[in-house]
């Protein structure tokens, strides 16, 4: 089964939002989104200082079967990626909540993580489907 | 309802992730289809490829049917056993499908051929053989089992009677033996050696048990499907189909153009190799990325093509494909990514055989 930590919030998307202590947003792929996509091989992360809108198109992820677009959860500037997972994206199937962290951005309005799923309603999203 | 081989509840066990395949419920992965890989190049895998169909060709004039019917030339095969990689051509040279054809005596051959394929091929084989008094048998009694990697031909030669294993540890490339229904031959679709076990459907599940206890992993299409690409070898119905030839697909080695042999599609074949037309390359990508099935090539000259079979070999750990251009001698194209043109590199397949990359 699928692990959906309770601390997060998600889109129906198959990103999850973690918010900071400074207020910023850290965003990745879910584990169930992972599972689904199977074996990556390639991430391409949002350049630094892009300004995205909610539900934009932003990041890419393929596995060895297909190409997914990963979708910005909430409006803001993008100020971090993770370099990391360009030379190795297995990390964003072995650790999904943890190094395998896609990008962080600055919300353009804090309140917007308040309209995303919790833990229970992206399980159930996920279950609908 | 799609159709299940005697091995689908050896899947399910395993916990495989099932898809429709030529209607067929097939294994797509079990796990992770890298591990999949990595086991073929490294060690040994195995996969249910029983959705495939065995027909038997009996008659006298046998040989000269498929001397007719096949465009790579049954006169290669001289002793009993040897295997011919060919393909199978309408009347203007466009490909039905893709083959193997085994020759097991002076009245018996017998043929493999694709699953989504299977019907019509049998429809076309039997309308052509009338004319030489052979008769066509599908055998949907009989599966396949592939069994491939460097350890794989040790680990099967161990589970099968000692008469058996003896002869099939005697096998060249390409050659097959057999005693009673149970058919072992050196062949493949992953460019690592390894045997295709063809036997009554029972004996295959035994079979996969055994191999299973003895350390050979299952692997599914889709490691399947990355292994033959870095092998450079082509799928029917993506890299060739019936709306091209083999000289446009990268198998103008596989046409014996023999003198004298009239074989069906050979003058479309001749008319075309006089003009300049289309063929397959293969291609590296040459940064970061997945080439993918129809996206755009193109060249400075000009010239355009598109790839037919892209994806991430996981033994070059990188992107490699193969593309149908037009005729060009340029070492270098762009492939279209998401709409940004990105580098590659020409290349000529195989792109990673026998457990080493080849780039």
């Amino acid at each position: 089964m699928s692990n959906t930590p309770k601390e997060l919030k998600y889109a129906k998307s198959h990103e999850w939002v973690r918010v900071e202590a400074d207020g910023t947003v850290t965003i990745g792929i879910t584990d169930h989104a992972q599972n689904a996509l199977g074996d990556l091989v390639f991430v391409e992360a949002p350049k630094l200082g892009r300004k995205l809108a909610a539900g934009e198109s932003c990041a890419v992820v393929e596995s060895v079967k297909a190409a997914s677009d990963v979708y910005a959860p909430i409006a803001g500037e993008v100020i971090a990626a993770n370099a990391a997972l360009s030379d190795a994206p297995e990390i964003l199937n072995t650790d999904p909540y943890g190094a395998g962290w896609m990008w962080k951005m600055k919300p353009a309005n804090a309140a917007d993580v308040n309209g995303l799923l919790d833990a229970a309603g992206y399980e159930k999203s996920v279950a609908d489907a | 309802m799609l159709k299940k081989t005697a091995l689908h509840d050896q899947h399910q066990k395993l916990g495989a992730r099932l898809v429709d395949f030529a209607g067929w419920e097939m294994p797509i992965q079990y796990a992770s289809q890298l591990d999949e890989h990595h086991a073929v190049r490294t060690h040994a895998g195995m996969f249910d490829v029983a959705h495939m169909v065995v027909v038997d060709l009996h008659g006298a004039r046998t040989r000269e049917f498929l001397s007719h019917l096949l465009a790579n030339d049954v006169a290669k095969l001289k002793t009993p056993g040897k295997a011919l990689y060919s393909c199978l051509l309408r009347e203007d040279g466009k490909v039905l499908d893709d083959l193997i054809v085994y020759y097991r005596d002076e009245s018996y051959f017998r043929l493999v051929v694709n699953a989504g394929t299977a019907d019509k091929d049998c429809a076309w084989i039997a309308q052509h053989a009338g004319a030489f008094d052979v008769t066509v048998k599908r055998r949907d009694d009989l599966g396949i089992l592939a069994v491939q990697g460097p350890q794989a031909r040790a680990i099967v030669e161990g589970l099968l009677p000692p008469m058996l294993a003896a002869d099939a540890a005697a096998l060249g490339n390409f050659n097959a033996c057999e005693i009673g229904e149970l058919f072992v031959a050196r062949t493949g679709y992953t460019g690592e050696d390894g045997y295709e076990i063809v036997a009554p459907h029972a004996r295959l599940v035994n079979l996969w048990e055994q191999l299973l206890a003895a350390g050979v992993k299952p692997c599914g299409l889709g490691a399947r499907d990355t292994l033959r690409l870095e092998a450079g070898m082509n799928l029917y119905g993506q890299d060739m189909d019936e709306s091209v030839t083999p000289l446009e697909s990268g198998l103008a080695w596989t046409l014996a153009l023999t003198p004298g042999r009239d074989f069906i599609g050979r003058a479309a074949l001749e008319q075309q190799q006089r003009t300049a037309h289309s063929r397959q390359v293969g291609l590296l990508l040459e940064g970061r990325g997945v080439l993918r099935a129809h996206m755009p090539v193109r060249f400075a000259s000009g010239a355009t093509g598109e790839i037919t079979s892209g994806g991430f070999g996981p033994t070059l750990k990188r992107s490699i494909a193969l593309a149908r251009v037009a005729p060009t001698d340029e070492t270098k194209c762009e492939v279209q990514i998401r709409g940004e043109w990105q580098p590659a590199r020409v290349l000529k397949p195989p792109f990673a055989r026998n457990g080493k990359a080849l780039i």
